[in-house]
């Protein structure tokens, strides 16, 4: 009989040292009984796509506040698709403003969050988002 | 099902490895498939384990370790491999493993394969496929694997089977000496690494080690590599007694973040390693771990068919005098097997 866990990778990629809300939400997805791997702060796109790689995971969730989100998220899943990384799933939280959403979500984004988000609707749309693929 | 191309991890493609490991850990088929194509070349790579309390430094002191043997050994420098076992939450399953956060240093030397995996309800600090993980990265052509457990502390002793080599890793501050003559992990150790010497206290935590290892080794005792070897293995007995010089485990001060310590730990771990073969306990010692894997497996695979045979309504019935003390646990066994 398998027993597949959710493997989510929690990563802090570009120059911010903010890292509660990333430890907020991977302590939240731990909670709904996920492994987590949280790899620390100042990531870069190859360091994330490496450890995705390695730790096989199915989503990675990238903390981003200060402001480079358009050029580092675009950067990660160029990085993962070029690991043959294709079918993770990534989404972004932080500090994004409207307008850069569509852009994010046309990219490979299935979700972006902001401050003050319920942690349970991160873990719930994992769920979904991995459902759907399996699909 | 998923399909893994043997193949594809003996030349060396990380992402068949990488998920080659997670069909392991999820029980699916595909992953002993790999395994047994990989098992007759595998039994080459030295298994190191380090195991100590929380927050004692074993990821920084394994990433240390790593990047040493990776820049200072020539002319080829070792795969080198590192299983980071962190605990799974009891209640709702799930954990968080940061060991890597420690080993940042490592990423982009693409002879390095980190994984870290939960430990999924077992105890004794590692996890149920932990042994499977270390063997296939030994067919996938890692020399050198270490194994970091999960680090809750006394009990922590199924890496001594696993392990060829078990570091120790103790930091100052601790406990008192009789911390260090209680039974247990000290007496797994093959090496004992006092981590954090540059903080006070670190001279007493050693001297307090080597006075217990003194006493453990005295004239005519067994050699601590091949205690753990108990009576129960036919082949492990014959070594040990057969052995007339023991290794006496060696306490390296180390400052794990500044890598002071460092060449001196990872020479001990070669030396071991040559102690290990010249003796005859490399083989005795794997010899030992395959019977008792073996032997788990057979254990899980009859219980499985216990259970497929059992009678649910006598199981139960059973059991309700078992909880209500009209039976032992004894004659309960009688009545359902």
């Amino acid at each position: 009989m398998t027993d597949r866990k959710i493997r989510v990778l929690i990563a802090k990629p570009g120059l911010d040292g903010h890292d509660r809300g990333a430890k907020v939400v991977a302590r939240a997805l731990r909670d709904a009984g996920m492994e987590v791997i949280y790899t620390g702060l100042r990531q870069t796109p190859e360091m994330i796509a490496e450890a995705a790689l390695q730790e096989d995971v199915d989503v990675v969730g990238m903390s981003i506040l200060s402001g480079a989100h358009n050029a580092l998220v675009p950067a990660v899943i160029d990085k993962l698709a070029e690991y043959g990384l294709d079918g993770v799933k990534v989404f972004v939280g932080g500090i994004i403003p409207e307008d850069d959403v569509p852009g994010l979500m046309e990219k490979g984004v299935y979700a972006v969050y902001g401050p003050g988000t319920d942690t349970q609707i991160v873990a719930e749309e994992i769920k979904a988002a991995l459902s759907q693929s399996a699909n | 099902m998923t399909r893994i191309d043997p193949d594809a991890i003996r030349r060396g493609d990380r992402l068949a490895l990488s998920r080659a490991l997670t069909a392991i850990e999820s029980n699916d088929p595909a992953g002993q498939a790999a395994l047994a194509a990989l098992f007759p070349e595998t039994g080459k790579a030295h298994l190191v384990g380090v195991t100590g309390s929380p927050g004692t430094g074993k990821s920084t002191l394994v990433n240390q370790l790593a990047r040493y043997f990776r820049q200072n050994q020539s002319p080829k420098p070792p795969k080198v491999g590192i299983i980071a076992v962190d605990p799974s939450s009891p209640f709702t399953g799930g954990a968080l493993l940061g060991d890597r956060i420690r080993m940042q240093d490592l990423i982009g030397d693409p002879e390095i394969f980190i994984r870290s995996m939960a430990s999924r309800g077992a105890l004794g600090g590692l996890s149920h496929s932990t042994a499977a993980f270390a063997t296939l990265m030994d067919g996938a052509g890692y020399d050198l694997i270490f194994i970091e457990t999960v680090g809750a502390g006394q009990a922590e002793v199924d890496i001594a089977q696993l392990a060829h080599t078990v570091i120790v890793v103790e930091a100052p501050g601790l406990g008192d000496d009789i911390q260090a003559i209680k039974a247990g992990i000290l007496e797994i150790a093959d090496i004992l690494a006092v981590n954090k010497a540059d903080l006070p206290g670190s001279e007493n935590a050693a001297r307090a080690l080597r006075m217990m290892l003194e006493m453990a080794h005295g004239k005519g005792s067994l050699p601590a590599a091949g205690k753990h070897l108990r009576s129960g293995s036919p082949i492990g007995q014959e070594v040990t007694q057969s052995l007339d010089q023991g290794w006496d485990p060696p306490v390296q001060l180390v400052t794990a973040t500044e890598g002071d310590g460092i060449p001196e730990l990872a020479e001990a771990i070669q030396s071991h390693q040559a102690y290990l073969q010249s003796t005859g306990l490399w083989q005795a010692k794997e010899a030992f771990r395959l019977q008792k894997d073996l032997e788990a497996l057979v254990r899980d695979t009859l219980m499985e068919h216990w259970r497929e045979q059992v009678d649910e309504d006598r199981f139960a019935e059973v059991l309700t005098d078992l909880v209500h003390h009209k039976l032992s646990p004894a004659e309960a066994l009688q009545l359902l097997l």
